[in-house]
């Protein structure tokens, strides 16, 4: 008998529980579901904090798990507004966007790899498996760990668009998908190379990881030539929407293209937009 | 002649006992060590009830161990009467050949199988757009409780057919009901299985990472309900080490708080199974 | 075994309640995977409609941007990463679960035991992030790339460890001290003892714990993807990268759309279609042992 006894308590714990929890949640306030590019999240999760000390009574949620995550939730209505780490396909333009801030993509190296400098054409003949050794490049004699980032990833279509390659022609040893993971492979093997994030990317090779940023096109990869628009790899962060931005959704998005999130974006290594 | 070679074999596979078991026990003492090498310096009260700042780097998980215990809450609640009742049914109602529970048990094992992605998208789909519960706990933890039950239920099923049948057939002619048999008697001796069982379930749901950022998700903000998204530890870990440049420290930090709420889940666990195992047998 | 199923009516109205709640519970249980078949079904249905599942073993490579969706390199990769990492965990396992019962003086065994039920609940994170950062390199310097077959069945074999050892364990803890008993009588040594009395008593544990440890060996994600490589590629040798379905799912879902995302799913049924194969073996194979069991 005691078992149906515990069995009754803990029905009547759930739907208490669950009783509570919709009060509650009825009880809470405007609530602005935003959904979508990992790279991006963690900036607009600091921003939405920022916005709920100033608008009381407002809740921003921020969910990650990628750019085209933020597109669906968009579409069918899970979010109200996506985070996409990409300029929007033709396809796509029916949603309506706002930029947010810009990041670069830069090629990386192990700190103690000799070679400095690499020539779009030496980067092209990496990654298509044409030079498979250091020794080619001016290096040591070591064969070359080619880093790839995995389909789909706006990086990597940047990347390829760049450099005219198709993903078909690459030969890579190590494909990734975040950009600590790239790091981490690297500060692992002095004979990697891979591309991610400047900011990222900077952010590490300042804080005693063993990695250096190349130069691309001689032009230095770093935040400052983001901004400037010389640095010639970049990306536009983007926020979206099905429909167009009104009400606290359009206040958001005035909020997070003001100056007042400046600092907060420099925190997290991207580059405000002017 | 034949002594010798008997004690040599004996002498062998004692060595080889000891040298796995030493051979394990270096290997994980060193991704503790590298855990806590790495994550010390971090800890202290403050990491642990303050609100994480800067996406993370600094600040601590106060809101973020919240929202794990609630997960595990939610997921426990309802994994384990399924589990032990569905357990039960296989272990004492069914036999080999019983249509039912070949099905059940096929789907199960089926199901221990699925990867935790993959649940992450179904709990997605089910729990957060199907039944309305959007981003929240409550659609984290039922996602965890359909993960772990294949676990719960087969460890427990094991623990029970293990039982002899001596005492179930001893409970019958005392004339007890079925109820009371397995309530009474099956129950205590099956313990140590139900609880194996738990255990790995519960490690399993609170190191759930892939499921979780479908169905909890990203929010690290002290949740105000079951509804609320709440980020758990272990996607907190993974956000960490893989998307914020610089997250590595805290990153250790919230791992080595994670294995201690585990050993401490873990010592509470087997203390509940001896009171269990003391107070509820039949007085004698 | 004695079971009841025979005088299933019994009089005590406790166990007509007791038996329908039960059944309840079960049915919810079993229903479980028939709604995630349906699920994946329903989102893998674009791809499987449109592309046909002739082209996901007859494509020349995995290019999902150009519309190429070949997955059986993905499948070896899977199987021989789950297969290594099996034969490496299963024996150590029974060892290791052996130690705890008959070779450790009861402190060590408790210690041991402790250790291991923690590592069952280490996040698969906290594996790949040490797979990353320790094992990896370690690899790399000795045969380059580094991410390899190999990282993942040992990091793989680390972690379903935990799982083969505790179900073990706990079956071994099940059986009877007089086994123990009449065996020290017959004058049998430790090691026979165990070889001769307790394995095969323990047989059915074993047996679960190993299939448990492919389950999640099969269904791991997180730490696989951060040591495999992920070059899609049927590996030559344990050096080789590799990418499993799991890994395939983790890494291109949040970016994938249309079809690609589509086929994403049916990859996720592919998986599951192992596991039903692996399940179908396991079933026949303990068919098998209770049929000689029998004889």
């Amino acid at each position: 008998m005691t078992k149906f006894k515990i069995a009754t308590w803990l029905g009547a714990l759930v739907f208490s529980v669950m009783a509570w929890s919709q009060t509650l949640a009825i009880a809470s306030q405007e609530k602005l579901v935003i959904s979508g590019s990992s790279t991006m999240a963690p900036l607009v999760a600091e921003i939405g904090k920022r916005f709920e000390n100033l608008h009381p009574g407002t809740r921003v949620d921020v969910q990650t798990g990628g750019s085209s995550r933020g597109i669906a939730d968009t579409v069918n209505g899970l979010a109200d507004i996506g985070m996409v780490s990409r300029a929007l396909k033709p396809h796509e333009h029916a949603l309506h966007g706002a930029t947010i801030a810009h990041d670069g993509i830069t090629m990386i190296l192990h700190k103690d790899n000799p070679v400095d400098e690499l020539s779009n054409e030496h980067i092209k003949a990496i990654y298509s498996g044409v030079i498979t050794n250091w020794k080619t490049v001016g290096g040591l004699d070591a064969p070359i760990t080619v880093i790839n980032k995995a389909e789909g990833r706006s990086t990597l279509e940047l990347f390829l668009q760049y450099f005219q390659l198709s993903n078909r022609i690459i030969r890579a040893h190590v494909i990734i998908g975040d950009n600590e993971q790239g790091i981490k492979t690297i500060a692992g093997n002095p004979h990697a190379i891979g591309y991610v994030s400047v900011g990222t990317a900077q952010y590490d090779a300042t804080h005693e990881v063993p990695i250096k940023l190349l130069a691309l096109h001689h032009i230095p990869a770093t935040l400052k030539t983001v901004q400037a628009g010389t640095f010639p790899l970049s990306r536009p962060l983007t926020l979206v929407s099905k429909n167009p931005f009104t009400g606290l959704a359009q206040t958001f998005i005035d909020f997070s293209q003001s100056p007042a999130v400046h600092d907060l974006i420099l925190k997290q290594y991207f580059v405000p937009i002017p | 002649m034949l002594t010798q070679t008997k004690d040599t074999e004996e002498r062998i596979w004692t060595l080889m006992i000891w040298s796995s078991v030493g051979l394990i026990s270096l290997g994980f003492l060193w991704i503790l060590g590298d855990l806590l090498w790495h994550g010390w310096t971090q800890l202290n009260w403050n990491f642990l009830f303050s609100s994480p700042k800067n996406s993370g780097r600094e600040g601590g998980i106060g809101p973020i161990l919240i929202s794990t215990s609630l997960i595990i809450g939610v997921c426990m609640i309802i994994a384990w009467p399924i589990g032990l009742g569905t357990a039960i049914f296989l272990a004492e109602y069914t036999q080999d050949h019983h249509r039912f529970g070949r099905l059940i048990r096929g789907s199960l094992d089926v199901l221990a199988g699925v990867p935790s992605i993959v649940f992450g998208l179904f709990g997605n789909a089910l729990f957060c757009q199907a039944l309305g519960l959007g981003f929240s706990i409550l659609s984290g933890g039922l996602t965890l409780a359909c993960m772990v039950l294949p676990m719960l239920i087969r460890t427990t099923e094991e623990s029970f057919r293990a039982i002899t049948s001596d005492q179930r057939l001893a409970a019958t002619a005392l004339g007890f009901s079925r109820s009371t048999t397995i309530w009474c008697i099956l129950l205590p001796a099956a313990m140590p299985g139900l609880l194996a069982g738990s255990i790995l379930g519960l490690g399993r749901a609170i190191a759930e990472t892939a499921a979780l950022i479908f169905t909890s998700g990203y929010v690290d903000r002290m949740p105000e309900s079951l509804l609320d998204s709440g980020r758990s530890l272990s996607i907190h870990i993974y956000d960490l080490a893989m998307n914020v440049a610089g997250g590595n420290p805290n990153a250790y930090a919230t791992a080595i708080v994670l294995v201690s709420l585990l050993i401490i889940i873990n010592l509470t666990a087997s203390w509940i199974a001896d009171q269990w195992t003391t107070s509820n047998q039949l007085p004698t | 075994m004695i079971s009841f199923s025979n005088n299933i009516s019994s009089q005590f109205l406790n166990d007509r309640v007791l038996l329908w709640s039960l059944r309840f519970f079960a049915l919810i249980a079993g229903s479980l995977l028939f709604l995630i078949v349906i699920f994946l079904i329903h989102e893998a249905w674009p791809a499987l409609h449109q592309l046909g599942i002739t082209s996901f073993f007859t494509d020349n490579a995995w290019y999902p941007t150009e519309s190429l969706y070949l997955l059986t390199p993905m499948l070896w990769g899977t199987f021989l990463a789950t297969i290594g990492a099996v034969i490496l965990a299963a024996p150590i396992g029974i060892l290791s679960a052996v130690f705890i019962h008959y070779y450790a003086p009861s402190l060590l065994a408790i210690t041991y035991r402790r250790l291991i039920e923690l590592l069952a609940g280490i996040p698969s994170v906290v594996f790949g992030l040490w797979g990353l950062v320790v094992l990896v390199p370690l690899i790399a310097s000795w045969q380059p790339p580094g991410p390899s077959l190999l990282a993942g069945m040992l990091i793989l074999f680390l972690m379903i460890l935990p799982t083969i050892t505790l179900v073990i364990h706990s079956s071994l803890a099940q059986i009877p001290i007089a086994y123990i008993h009449n065996a020290t009588a017959l004058g049998l040594g430790r090691w026979s003892m165990i070889r001769k009395v307790i394995l095969p008593a323990a047989k059915s544990g074993i047996f679960t714990g190993i299939f448990l440890g492919v389950a999640r060996a099969l269904g791991e994600t997180m730490a696989i993807l951060m040591v495999c490589g992920n070059v899609v590629q049927a590996p030559s040798h344990l050096f080789d990268p590799i990418r499993t379905l799991t890994a395939n799912i983790a890494l291109e879902m949040a970016y994938a759309l249309g079809n690609h995302r589509s086929t994403l799913f049916v990859s996720g049924l592919m998986l599951m279609a192992m596991v039903v194969i692996f399940v179908l073996i396991a079933e026949q194979l303990r068919y098998r042992e209770t049929y000689a069991d029998a004889n």
